[in-house]
Formats: structure tokens, C-alpha cells, sequence
């Protein structure tokens, strides 16, 4: 007992004087940057508000992205160059074929799920009395960890050969309507499908709670005095309401496939990326950690960020057009 | 502050559950210290390890090397993740290395040595390898001449899991021949029992069953100079000697008779797969000698008559001699601390082997250890082949070709083989394209 | 017109009424709650039934043990807390913290220069920013556990200290903190640029300074958005396993609680039962936060100061 308490109150000491030095730095930071007036005011809290944020990235993300990019042009250990070796590879390998396909239809299909259910129920959600319990009941997905996610899904998904009990939920439903049962992660192209399912049951609660933060940031008094309004149904959603969160939306569709991109974990433990479900991410990963072969791992990380471009070039647009708006 | 009042909540609330839950430890009986003379004491010294080996066996090695750190006061604190593979060579290349890593595939430890960060074997651990282990294990921890990582652990691939409670109630012997076991599994089909189990479903490494059954038959019927030929390509996948025993696996476990729904094994989980074994529902399961510890989830008895048990899978070959495929993890140093190096030396001998063997689940193919200290009866079993001076020995192949191949294209293709009826044919064709060119 | 008169309507409030409204939401919720009912089922389970009932048989025919939450929470044969998870839940609350304050703190002051201290280049900026979410954190760990360890140098100069945080809590911290930014700045700036702009100008006019604003009028204004985010970064680091086991190690005295619970698991098994009792010990911590920062999420934060 005092064993465990002289081990964990210095954690908790450092905790927390971590967490006030942090605010008081920035305290201090504050009120001296704050005296300055004219001219230089402008550009040092500017410093002070982004300096920290640009550090950190520099060092975090920044200089790995560069290390990356040199990378996929060398061989497996990173100690000599390919040239495009490792970017020929991908045009000439079969199976990265099929993992662009299912890439593609990642950031097709489930950012458009995951955003237009979050933004359904926001809306519902923003209707209805106690709120607070099925608002928490389908944000829990998210709280529940990839391990705990796939277990679940392998109860859904299992499948035992006819006259077995059928263990898995899918299998045991269509049995009882009538159909037949299949050995669902074999079936091609369904298995993308059903492995969609999986991130879209995990991530929708994400959207659905920024777009609900959004509804509620709009302004109280207004909203009483709206009630008298005579705009009705699809109409005043379509011409008021959606625009006034068509920002958040975006942002929600945005991450969205970002993260879309990113997934591998379901895949992983899900299929493997076997029977034609692989993803460019899992490829990545499994080159990586693997197969251990930096230069390949990193041509298909270049490739990532590549498809994520038309993604950013939408949303420059879409920002741009409402600052000129406002 | 809001915030800060949630905190200090949470931090209550942790320490309020720490103060009523926690109870205090018993202390340990007394220690013979004779056996540990031989190492300096270094008290206050902490060595770290990081493996893959989880709970339970963690708490079992802890106890095994509980007296040592009770007579040397050197403190061992082990680390284990189902993320080893991928985090050693981050944290070496990265600059936060453990003291010591138990490191179960010979590619990965030529790839750890390339990083220049590991240490050459001490003295005292060569003196111990020479002495208690054959030169083939010896050669699994040398890379290119230099020896640097002493075998731990081992393991034996090589059974056949099998029900001795079904067999006494089906009148089923246990083969010995590999003609014996075919024609039992034909018995077996013939009143509609599935006489083979099988699952390969691994998450990101499905297939690996796989590549041991190939591994199986690849040295029963080739030996070991087409096996070691096979894991340096000069034998390709493509070689007519390797395909005919592919085709040996095809006629075996994707033989739609024996296993039932053949597809069926690629979506099939490795640890699913032989549970069914203690009621019956499959027949036999070939997995190497943990699998005991999956079946035993269930509450299954290991042993030769209980609800589960294991049979050597028999030879297929009368000129290969006891072919016997199996794998292990080796001890390697990323530190040259005195106490890293007593650890070493410890853990190689015949003392640390013999005490671990004692406390079950354990195989060392350390020739100090007499078969009699073997608790479980499967790893005195598995011992016994490993032990026997006329075994043909092959590591575990895919552990040793590159990981391109080895944890790559052979998973992958093989999971197609058996998931997606790929051919023989076009899956050697794309695992020798695979094999890295240098 | 300005953006606040056509936030004139309570969104969605002639689209449906509010018993389809209602309807629609609890079918959603039952649909949605299945599999995690399924998870908890099987959390209570015993392994040798959980391959030969389906789940929701053993609800009807309940033979129910606790050992696998006996198993993860003591740790097997030892019997006390100490020995078993609590050491790591510790940690994980000592990870977490700071994890979720520093990252939202320091995305919120750059989400609110980018958007209302306008510079030249300030748009480029919030895009790389955006951009850079893409980048695989797996790519990070070699080269930023390098920065910890070695520092940089530049020839013979040290433009960077070596830190030596790696294996410590800080080593956690600093790379949560900085793999959250794209993502929270992103989100934070898309609330913070949709405050009344007449606010920001009023204030000033009265001759209020940027540090000024920023702590009276844009961080209460925005703490729904900051509540929303800090949920999803708590989430992200409380289920990390990566970047704890990269720059920390697996052992007691740092590690966190999934770090143990995957240890548990077992090397070979399939641990259905422990995974299943561990997911659930691991979600009600952030369910906890959830539920506390939900008062966040309320409406008309706006309301009294716009008058």
C-alpha cells in the first residue's frame, strides 16, 4: 500500500505541476506580450499565438514528412538510392491495384456515410427530450478501442458452415429471413463494404457531436424569436438552416476522409488486407513494420498524402468563397 | 477553473479507489543462493527486457528468475507487446533500445545487427551456447560469422492436437506412419467427422499457419539440404521438389473430405480453429506445442488421456530422419553493462533453463536440462524430438527467408491459395517475384 | 446580411417534427447499441461457450461469470488491485491530461491568429495545417524518438538539445501534443472563424488587445467546440498504444492501462473474454468525460453578449 502510494503521488504531483507551469508560462507570456502597443503589438501576438503550434509541427510532422519523401526514393534500409524504384513498383504489383481501388471507394462511401448520419441525427438529436442518453449511447463506439471494436465484429460478421450454429449476428439475421449465409469477409466486393460498416459504426458519433456543437452555437434569442417564422420543412433546412453549418459539414467531410485514408487498424485485424479488401494505409504499415522496407512503406505514404490533395483544393475553395461572402 | 475542478475530481477519485483496494504484499520465503555464486551481487542494477511473450508466461518467467534477482539484487523488468515486431526497430533505430530483447526470427535479429547497435555475445554466454546447445541453434544468433544472441525459448511445431478422449471413444489409434494417418483420416470421413481442423486467420499475419504446413512437408519430404536451399532461394518456390509438396499440403488440408469447407480455413482464426477438438467437432490439428495453451482456455485437461493432447506428425520420407520443424527467440544485447552481460549469462545456462522448465509451458533446447524436470507432458514430448540426436532439425523457414517474403508475400499468398482457390502455380510465380533482388 | 440574422431559426425545426424526431433517434440508438450489447454479453461470458452460443442466446440463458473481470483487474493469481491494472490506470491518467490540456490550449491560440489575426500567407499556412493531418504518425516515431534522444545538430551546433524525455511521461505528452494539432487547429478554426465578427470589432474599439479578446470573448465563446475536441483528442490518447509503447516503454512504472490489458490477452490465445472485460474497464473513464463535458454543449453561449 504505501509501496504503491510513494510510486503514484509523484505522478500525479508532476501531473499537475506539468499542467500549471504550462499555464503559467502562458500567463506570463500573456500579460508580457499584452503591454506592447503600436506597430509591434500586431506581429508579437502573432508570434506568441502561432510560434508554439509551428514549433511543435516542424519538429513532429513537418521534418518526418521531408524524411519521408527522401525515403521513397531508397531501398528497404534507407542507405542507398532507387531513384522511382519503389513508385514503378506500384504500377507494376497487382495487388496495388486493388488497394487504390478500395482506397478510392473508402473516401468515397464513407465520409458521405459518416457526415450525413452525424448531421441527421445532430439535427433529431437537437429535437428531441433527454437527449443526453442516446446522444452518449451513440457516441460509445468511439470510447470503445479498435480491440474491443473488432471482437464485436467478429460476432457479426462470423459465419459457420449450414446445419452450425451461426454465431455471427449478419449470418444468424439473414438466416431467419430466409436467405442463405455466406462466409462474409470471402464475399468480394461485399467484404469492403462490411468492413465500411465497421468505421462508419466507430467514427459516426465524431461527426455527430461537432455538427451538434455547431447547432448549438447558434444564438439562443434568435431561436425563440424564429418561432414565429412561416418557412417550413425542406425548404428552410435547404436555404437557412444548411447553410448556416455548411462550414462544419465540410470540416466533418474533410476529416472524414482524412481519416478514411488513415484507417487500418479494421482492416488489419479484420481481414488481414487479404481477399482483395487492402487499403493503401495497411499496405503502408505492413511494408513499414512488416516487411520492413522503408523505401516502399514510404512511396505509398507519398501517395496518401497525394490523394488528399483534391480534398484540400475543395476546401480552399469552399473557404475562400465564405470569406468573400462575409 | 471548471477544468481544473474536474481534474482534481478524477485524481481524487483514482486515489480514493488506490486506498481502498489495495492490499499488501506477502514476503518471499528464503532463497538458496548456491546456485547464483558465480555472479557478482549488483544491487540497485535494473535490466530491462522487451519480448513478445505475454501474460501468463510473463509472471512465469519472473518467478523462474526470482531467485536470481533475489541473490545478484539485480532488478529484471520484462516487457512484453503483441507489438514487439514492429516497435523494437523503431525504438533501437530511435535511440531508446532495452537493455535486452528476446527475438523469436533470425531476419529480424540480422536487421537489429545492421543498426550496428547491438553487442557481441559475452565470454560467459559463448562458454554456455558451446557447451549446452548444437551448432545449428548457435548459427540461428550469428550474423555473418559474429555470434551475438544466445537461443531462450523453443518451441516445436511438428504435433498433431488430437482428442484422446474422442479417439478412445471412436476406437481411434494414434498414427505413426504418414499412410497411417491419412487412412485414419479417411475412417473419420467416413462417419461424417471432419478429420482435420484448420484455421490460418491471424489479423495482419493470416497465412502464417499456412507457410508451417508447407514447412511440414518441404522437410519430410526433401530434408534438410532442399529446406535450408529453400530458405536462402537458391531452391526456389517455383522448384518442382517445392510445388510437389505444396500439392502434398493441397491434398491434405484443402481436402474438401477431411477439413469440411476448405475457404472457410483463411477466415478461420488459428486459436478458433482446434477448439473444437475436446467435443469432437474436428478430429486433429497440426500447430506447434503452445497450441495447448489456446485449447486450455476452454477449461480442456492436456494430457495423454485427457481432452486434448498432441502426437508427433509423422514422417512422409524413410530418408529423412525424424524431421522436426520448430522456432525459438534469442537473447539479444543492445547494452554492455556488467549486470546486461550477468543477465545473459544467466538466462543462458543450464540453471535458469532447468528452473523455467519446471514451471511448465516451457521447451529449451539447452542440452543441460534433463528430460526429467519437464512438468507438462506436451513439452517433454516436444523435447524429446527436439532433444533427439537423430532429428532432422529445420527453423521455422519463414522466420529465417527475408520479411519481404516471410512475412509478406508468402502470407499473403497462401491465405489466397486457401481462401480464394489461387492456383500452385500462379502463388510461386508471385512469391519468387517477391524475393528481394541484392 | 450579416451571419447572425440568418441563424434566425432553430436548425431543423420545421424539418421534423419531434416524434419522427424522436423515432428515428431511439431505432438509431437500439441499431447502433447491438453490437456493443453484443461486446458486453460476451464480456460475462465463459470462454468454452463463447464459440458454441451466439450472444444473444446466452442473454435468454444466462450462465454468467465475472472471472474474466476478476482475471483482467488482479491480474491472475494475485489478489490485489496493485498487482494487477491499477498501477497502468494510473498512468493513463497521468498520460491523458496533459495530453488532451496542452494540445487544445496551443491549437486554439494558432486556430484564433489564423483566423482573426490576418497576415499574408495566413491562409497557406491553415492549409499545410491542414494537410499535414495526413501525414502517418507511424512515419514520425523514428525521427522525433531521435530529436528526444540525440537532439539536432547542424555539423558541430546543436540547434535542438537532446531532451532525454524519452522513457519519461513527458516523452508521452510532447508527441500527443503535437500529432493533435493538425486536426484540432483545423476544427477549432472552423468555429472560431464563425464568431460575430462585430464582437471582435467592438471589443477593439473599447481597446481591447488580442490577448485580451482571446480570453474574454473567443474562449467562452467556443467552448462547446473546445468540449467536442477535447473529447476526441481524451479518446485518442486514452486508447493509444503506439506512441506510449514508442517513447515510453511497457513497464509499470509508465505504461498505460491498454498496454497491460494486451499483455493479458495472452501470446497465443484469443481472448475473447478479456478483451471484451478489458474494453469495457478502458470506456468508462471516457464515458465519465463525455458525460461531464456534455453541460458544454449548450445552447446560446452567444446570446448574452451579442446584446
Amino acid at each position: 500500500m504505501s509501496d504503491f502510494l510513494s510510486v503514484n503521488i509523484p505522478k500525479f504531483t508532476s501531473v499537475f505541476s506539468a499542467i500549471g507551469m504550462f499555464f503559467i508560462v502562458l500567463a506570463v507570456l500573456f500579460a508580457i506580450a499584452g503591454r506592447a502597443n503600436g506597430k509591434k503589438a500586431r506581429p508579437i501576438a502573432l508570434v506568441i499565438f502561432l510560434a508554439p503550434s509551428l514549433i511543435l509541427l516542424l519538429a513532429g510532422l513537418i521534418i518526418p514528412a521531408i524524411r519521408t519523401f527522401l525515403f521513397s526514393f531508397m531501398n528497404p534500409d534507407s542507405n542507398a538510392w532507387v531513384g522511382f524504384d519503389n513508385y514503378k513498383w506500384m504500377t507494376e504489383d497487382p495487388n496495388v491495384k486493388s488497394i487504390m481501388v478500395n482506397t478510392i471507394l473508402w473516401i468515397l462511401v464513407v465520409p458521405i456515410f459518416t457526415a450525413a448520419l452525424g448531421l441527421l441525427l445532430a439535427i433529431m438529436l437537437d429535437r428531441i427530450k433527454h437527449e443526453s442518453i442516446p446522444k452518449s449511447l451513440l457516441f460509445m463506439p468511439m470510447a470503445i478501442s479498435f480491440v474491443g471494436a473488432s471482437i464485436i465484429f467478429k460476432f457479426v460478421y462470423e459465419y459457420s458452415e449450414p446445419g452450425e450454429t451461426q454465431i455471427g449476428l449478419l449470418s444468424s439475421v439473414v438466416d431467419f429471413l430466409g436467405g442463405t449465409p455466406k462466409d462474409w469477409m470471402l464475399s468480394k466486393p461485399l467484404n469492403t463494404f462490411l468492413l465500411m460498416i465497421i468505421y462508419v459504426w466507430t467514427q459516426m458519433g465524431f461527426g455527430m457531436v461537432i455538427l451538434s456543437a455547431a447547432i448549438k452555437a447558434v444564438p439562443a434569442d434568435i431561436v425563440e424569436a424564429s418561432a414565429l417564422d412561416g418557412a417550413s420543412g425542406w425548404r428552410l433546412f435547404r436555404n437557412i438552416t444548411f447553410p448556416m453549418i455548411k462550414g462544419t459539414f465540410i470540416v466533418v467531410l474533410a476529416t472524414g476522409v482524412v481519416g478514411a485514408l488513415k484507417v487500418f487498424d479494421i482492416v488489419r485485424t479484420m481481414t488481414g488486407g487479404n481477399f482483395s479488401t487492402n487499403v493503401l494505409a495497411n499496405e503502408m504499415y505492413s511494408q513499414v513494420f512488416v516487411q520492413f522496407d522503408q523505401g516502399k512503406g514510404s512511396a505509398l505514404a507519398i501517395v496518401l498524402f497525394l490523394l488528399v490533395t483534391p480534398i484540400l483544393i475543395y476546401n480552399i475553395r469552399s473557404l475562400r468563397m465564405e470569406r468573400s461572402h462575409s | 477553473m471548471k477544468r481544473k475542478g474536474l481534474v482534481a475530481l478524477v485524481g481524487a477519485a483514482a486515489l480514493s479507489l488506490v486506498a481502498s483496494l489495495v492490499t499488501t504484499t506477502s514476503a518471499s520465503a528464503a532463497v538458496n543462493c548456491d546456485p547464483y555464486t558465480g555472479y557478482k551481487a549488483m544491487k540497485g542494477k535494473t535490466v530491462t527486457i522487451f519480448t513478445s511473450i505475454l501474460e501468463p508466461e510473463l509472471t512465469t518467467l519472473n518467478t523462474a528468475m526470482s531467485d536470481f534477482q533475489a541473490c545478484t539484487g539485480i532488478k529484471i523488468k520484462i516487457e512484453g507487446s503483441n507489438q514487439f515486431e514492429a516497435l523494437l526497430p523503431v525504438r533501437v533505430k530511435g535511440g531508446n533500445a532495452p537493455d535486452l530483447a528476446w527475438i523469436p526470427q533470425p531476419g529480424l535479429l540480422a536487421k537489429m545487427v545492421e543498426t550496428g547497435k547491438v553487442v557481441l555475445a559475452p565470454k560467459a554466454v559463448v562458454a554456455n551456447v558451446d557447451k549446452y546447445w548444437s551448432a545449428s541453434w548457435k548459427a540461428y544468433g550469428t550474423v555473418k560469422g559474429k555470434f551475438y544472441a544466445a537461443p531462450f525459448g523453443s518451441n516445436m511445431k511438428s504435433l498433431v492436437w488430437y482428442s484422446p478422449k474422442q479417439f478412445a471413444k471412436n476406437g481411434y489409434k494414434v498414427p505413426t506412419t504418414w499412410a497411417d494417418m491419412t487412412a485414419l483420416a479417411d475412417t473419420m470421413a467416413g462417419k461424417g467427422q471432419t478429420a482435420f481442423c484448420g484455421g490460418i486467420g491471424s489479423g495482419g499475419a493470416t497465412g502464417w499457419p499456412a507457410t508451417d504446413w508447407v514447412e511440414q512437408i518441404v522437410l519430410r519430404d526433401h530434408g534438410s539440404a532442399v529446406y535450408n536451399g529453400w530458405v536462402n532461394h537458391t531452391v526456389k518456390f517455383s522448384d518442382p521438389r517445392i510445388v510437389s509438396s505444396m500439392e502434398k499440403v493441397a491434398a491434405w488440408m484443402q481436402n474438401p473430405k477431411w477439413v469440411g469447407n476448405v475457404k472457410g480455413i483463411a477466415t478461420t482464426s488459428f486459436q478458433d480453429a482446434g477448439k473444437g477438438i475436446p467435443d469432437g467437432k474436428c478430429m486433429m490439428l497440426q500447430q506447434a506445442s503452445f497450441y495447448g495453451n489456446i485449447i486450455a482456455e476452454g477449461g480442456a485437461t492436456i494430457s495423454p488421456t485427457g481432452d486434448a493432447f498432441a502426437f508427433y506428425l509423422p514422417a512422409t520420407n524413410s530418408k529423412v530422419t525424424v524431421p522436426v520443424v520448430g522456432g525459438g527467440e534469442f537473447t539479444t544485447a543492445f547494452s554492455s553493462r556488467p549486470e546486461v552481460q550477468a543477465v545473459q549469462a544467466y538466462l543462458s545456462s543450464a540453471t535458469f533453463a532447468t528452473s523455467r522448465v519446471q514451471l511448465d509451458n516451457w521447451i529449451s533446447a539447452n542440452s543441460g536440462v534433463p528430460l526429467a524436470a519437464y512438468k507438462n507432458p506436451v513439452d517433454k514430448l516436444s523435447a524429446t524430438y527436439l532433444s533427439n540426436p537423430k532429428s532432422t532439425f529445420g527453423f521455422d523457414a519463414s522466420d529465417l527467408m527475408p520479411a519481404a517474403v516471410g512475412a509478406g508475400a508468402e502470407w499473403k499468398e497462401f491465405t489466397a491459395w486457401f481462401g480464394e482457390g489461387k492456383s500452385i502455380a500462379d502463388v510461386v510465380k508471385a512469391i519468387d517475384a517477391a524475393w528481394p533482388k541484392s | 446580411m450579416s451571419k447572425l440574422k440568418i441563424a434566425n431559426h432553430n436548425p431543423g425545426r420545421k424539418l421534423f417534427s419531434s416524434k419522427i424526431a424522436t423515432v428515428v433517434v431511439w431505432v438509431t440508438t437500439v441499431i447502433w447499441t447491438i453490437p456493443t450489447l453484443g461486446l458486453l454479453v460476451t464480456s460475462f461470458k465463459a470462454d468454452k461457450d463463447i464459440l458454441n452460443e451466439p450472444w444473444w442466446v446466452s442473454l435468454f440463458n444466462p450462465h454468467f461469470t465475472l472471472s474474466s473481470y476478476k482475471g483482467v483487474l488482479f491480474g491472475g493469481d494475485s489478489e490485489s488491485l496493485s498487482n494487477g491494472v491499477l498501477p497502468y490506470f494510473v498512468n493513463s491518467i497521468v498520460i491523458t491530461l496533459p495530453a488532451t490540456i496542452f494540445p487544445i490550449v496551443i491549437a486554439t491560440m494558432a486556430a484564433y491568429a489564423l483566423a482573426w489575426i490576418r497576415f499574408r500567407g495566413s491562409d497557406f499556412i491553415f492549409f499545410f495545417i491542414f494537410a499535414l493531418q495526413i501525414v502517418p504518425l507511424q512515419m514520425s516515431l523514428i525521427p522525433l524518438l531521435l530529436l528526444f534522444t540525440g537532439g539536432a545538430h547542424i555539423g558541430s551546433v546543436t540547434v535542438f538539445p537532446a531532451l532525454g524525455i524519452a522513457g519519461d511521461f513527458a516523452g508521452i505528452w510532447l508527441p500527443h501534443t503535437m500529432f493533435a494539432l493538425p486536426l484540432a487547429i483545423y476544427l477549432l478554426h472552423n468555429f472560431i472563424a464563425s464568431l460575430p465578427r462585430d464582437l471582435m470589432e467592438a471589443a477593439h474599439v473599447d481597446g481591447a488587445n488580442h490577448f485580451k479578446v482571446f480570453r474574454m470573448i473567443v474562449l467562452p465563446l467556443s467552448i462547446p467546440g473546445i468540449a467536442a475536441i477535447a473529447i476526441f483528442q481524451f479518446l485518442w490518447v486514452w486508447n493509444d498504444l503506439l506512441v506510449a509503447l514508442t517513447f515510453a516503454s511497457g513497464t509499470e512504472e509508465v505504461a498505460p492501462i491498454n498496454s497491460k490489458l494486451a499483455s493479458l490477452v495472452g501470446q497465443y490465445g484469443s481472448g475473447y473474454t478479456q478483451l471484451s472485460a478489458g474494453a469495457f474497464i478502458t470506456i468508462a473513464v471516457p464515458l465519465i468525460v463525455f458525460f461531464s463535458l456534455q453541460r458544454y454543449f449548450v445552447r446560446g453561449l452567444l446570446a448574452g453578449s451579442v446584446k
